[in-house]
């Protein structure tokens, strides 16, 4: 029998949902193989009977946790997909502002009248069964894990350093530019792609289990740079902390 | 038929970007209650620029909208350069514009064939529309040109959703000659499928339905405005960008975490059919060749031929695209110096994002750290054009009955192919 696949929007861009959609090549071949039953986003059809929930997005609302339990119990895996939903993503930047200022700058008068508490990832809520990392998910990966659970195998998530693959690739180390990065504690699995693209590792995949995070630091240091720059070069996805929801 | 209950209640409306319901509620034939409702948890994302270094606020800025990451990093560029006096080289302009090609493809025809067509096939999602023998191959082609305008992404800006190349004043890397002459072939083989496109689209039945409202959109003297311009309006002709704040005027809504806005009238719309209203003359000979064929002529003041103006304006840019190349191989691709002067000030980028305007207002202390920052999206400066045209489309649907009233109410919240989680975290609340 095919799985039956829901996929959620929760607080995000919803472009780890595109992600999904940008496999134009392959969709013939996910439909096929998926019951895709409920995705808010392309599909009127909707079935609260699912087996997988893949969920885009972080928790911000009180009515957003109370969503979330509810899927945790209709689902027997739930999959968060991308940097918001695995590590609460940009949107943590808010919880480094007092919440009544937040709405206050937006809303105005009207602030009161609005439901956000902390913004915070997935397994902050409810347990979760995998994670696929990222901003946005990479869409082979994102096709491999589907592969690998349709097999009854556990998925795979690579613990190498994003310093790794980038040295596979060919690139120039962007320290020996002068510039700083996040490859050397970040999850790798995205051939560096970011770094490949001209550009410098912002950790979106989060970090690698055990992370060398004081090795890091002292390079940035080494790189002249004050730790308002460090703080803020680990804090562009990782900002969230723990003690917001604890 | 006369009707006399009517209660339609779309919770979290499908096939659009984001939450937002449709409220309707008539009891003995009296219209009673007509709401456009957007339920989207609020991002703030101002907030979250503020105090950000330059380098990485385009990065962050991105994240807005994933459908749209090329349009919000634009913007956020244009803004920041604009900050720092910067004017980017000749290449640097011709390689953002064919990065936003690629957008404009990606995010029209995702609209068009995922979210929009459905409705017109009679089905419930473009998965259910794969499994038919009969649209298969439709949806196929859809795909193939949803894809030209992904691979266009990566190929210049190094991913399809928030790529990573284009910095300000530059890019931190450049397509190579073989890349441009590939893409140069994708997109010319790409002109018979959207001949295809345009019977599929033209054999669709829309609602005759109009209403007249003010149409806002860049405009620029030399061109169909993608990413400089004026701002140029259906009813009092241009401002600059500097005027921004006078059109798109604010206001908070109960019940809805994004804002409305009006000008001169009580609401405007922007997106593909309000390019077209104001710069119809500049589309592209096969684009309007196309417009001619399914009938879309300005001033058009039907809300559900904003798909139609889609189908155009792709006809249009995958042309552009193929002019865009043969621009940058005949200058030659460049290695350029990245040299940015940062200084304290303010600035204001402005693009039309495949929804319509979008601008982005940042102000610079001396060391290039946000002060304060606001973002004007399109979403919301369609929102009480929606709300308007509900309130008239209802009445005059009455007698359709429920279930083809809840359709078209539906259909017409799509048109605007809204993107509601980028609407909902809007800043400025002294209207100045």
């Amino acid at each position: 029998m095919k799985p039956k696949i829901a996929v959620f929007d929760f607080t995000c861009c919803e472009g780890c949902q595109l992600q999904i959609l940008n496999c134009e090549q392959e969709m013939p071949d996910l439909v096929a193989a998926l019951d895709i039953i409920t995705f808010r986003e392309v599909m009127t059809e909707r079935s609260d009977h699912y087996d997988i929930a893949f969920i885009d997005g972080s928790c911000t609302t009180e009515s957003e946790i109370a969503r979330l339990k509810e899927i945790r119990q209709r689902a027997k895996m739930v999959i968060p997909i991308g940097a918001c939903a695995c590590l609460g993503g940009v949107n943590c930047f808010k919880n480094l502002h007092p919440m009544e200022d937040v709405l206050k700058a937006v809303y105005g008068q009207a602030a009161p009248y609005y439901d956000t508490i902390p913004a915070r990832p997935i397994h902050a809520v409810i347990p979760i069964d995998f994670f696929i990392p990222g901003c946005p998910i990479v869409k082979e990966e994102f096709i491999r894990v589907v592969q690998e659970i349709l097999a009854g195998k556990a998925p795979y998530l690579p613990n190498d350093p994003v310093c790794a693959e980038c040295k596979m690739v060919g690139n120039v180390c962007v320290f020996d530019k002068g510039q700083t990065c996040l490859g050397p504690v970040t999850r790798g699995g995205c051939k560096a792609t970011c770094v490949t693209g001209g550009a410098v590792c912002w950790g979106c995949r989060g970090l690698i289990d055990e992370p060398n995070i004081n090795a890091e630091k002292e390079i940035l240091e080494k790189a002249g740079l004050s730790i308002k720059d460090i703080v803020e070069e680990f804090s562009l996805f990782n900002a969230c902390q723990e003690d917001v929801w604890k | 038929m006369e009707v006399s209950r009517i209660d339609i209640n779309v919770h979290q409306l499908t096939r659009v970007e984001g939450h937002g319901n449709i409220i309707v509620k008539v009891s003995d034939g009296k219209v009673e209650e007509v709401r456009w409702e957007i339920t989207e948890s609020p991002r703030f994302f101002e907030v979250m620029l503020q105090g950000r270094r330059w380098k990485d606020v385009h990065v962050i800025a991105s994240r807005i909208c994933g459908i749209c990451s090329v349009s919000h990093q634009l913007a956020s560029l244009e803004a920041t350069e604009a900050a720092f006096g910067i004017r980017p080289s000749e290449q640097t302009i011709l390689l953002r514009k064919l990065l936003y090609v690629g957008e404009v493809i990606e995010s029209h025809i995702l609209h068009l064939y995922l979210l929009a067509a459905p409705d017109f096939l009679g089905a419930g999602s473009v998965f259910s529309l794969l499994d038919s023998p009969e649209h298969k191959d439709e949806v196929l082609r859809g795909l193939r040109l949803k894809k030209l305008g992904n691979d266009i992404m990566e190929m210049i800006g190094g991913r399809a959703v928030h790529p990573q190349a284009a910095t300000v004043n530059g890019f931190g890397r450049l397509p190579s000659t073989e890349d441009l002459l590939y893409l140069q072939g994708r997109l010319r083989n790409a002109l018979p499928e959207l001949e295809a496109m345009v019977q599929l689209f033209k054999g669709f039945e829309l609602p005759q339905f109009t209403r007249e409202t003010e149409y806002i959109a860049l405009k620029h003297p030399q061109e169909y405005a993608w990413i400089y311009g004026y701002i140029s309006s259906t009813d009092t002709g241009l401002a600059t960008l500097d005027q921004y704040l006078e059109v798109a005027n604010e206001y908070c809504v109960p019940h809805s975490t994004a804002k409305f806005a009006k000008h001169a009238r009580e609401s405007y719309a922007v997106g593909a059919l309000a390019r077209i209203n104001n710069n119809y003359e500049q589309l592209n000979p096969m684009a309007k060749m196309a417009a001619d064929e399914l009938g879309l002529k300005p001033l058009c003041c039907n809300p559900f031929m904003n798909n139609i103006a889609q189908v155009v304006e792709t006809v249009h840019v995958v042309e552009e695209g193929i002019d865009l190349v043969e621009q940058l191989l005949r200058i030659g691709i460049q290695e350029e110096d990245i040299v940015v002067p940062v200084k304290a000030g303010r600035g204001i980028g402005a693009v039309e994002a495949p929804r319509g305007l979008l601008i982005h207002d940042y102000t610079y202390d001396e060391n290039g750290y946000i002060v304060e920052a606001n973002c004007v999206i399109p979403t919301n400066q369609n929102h009480a054009n929606i709300q308007r045209d509900l309130e008239v489309l209802v009445p005059r649907y009455l007698d359709r009955g429920e279930n083809e009233l809840r359709l078209l109410c539906e259909m017409l919240v799509r048109s605007y192919d809204p993107c509601i989680s980028c609407s909902t975290h809007m800043l400025r609340l002294e209207l100045r």
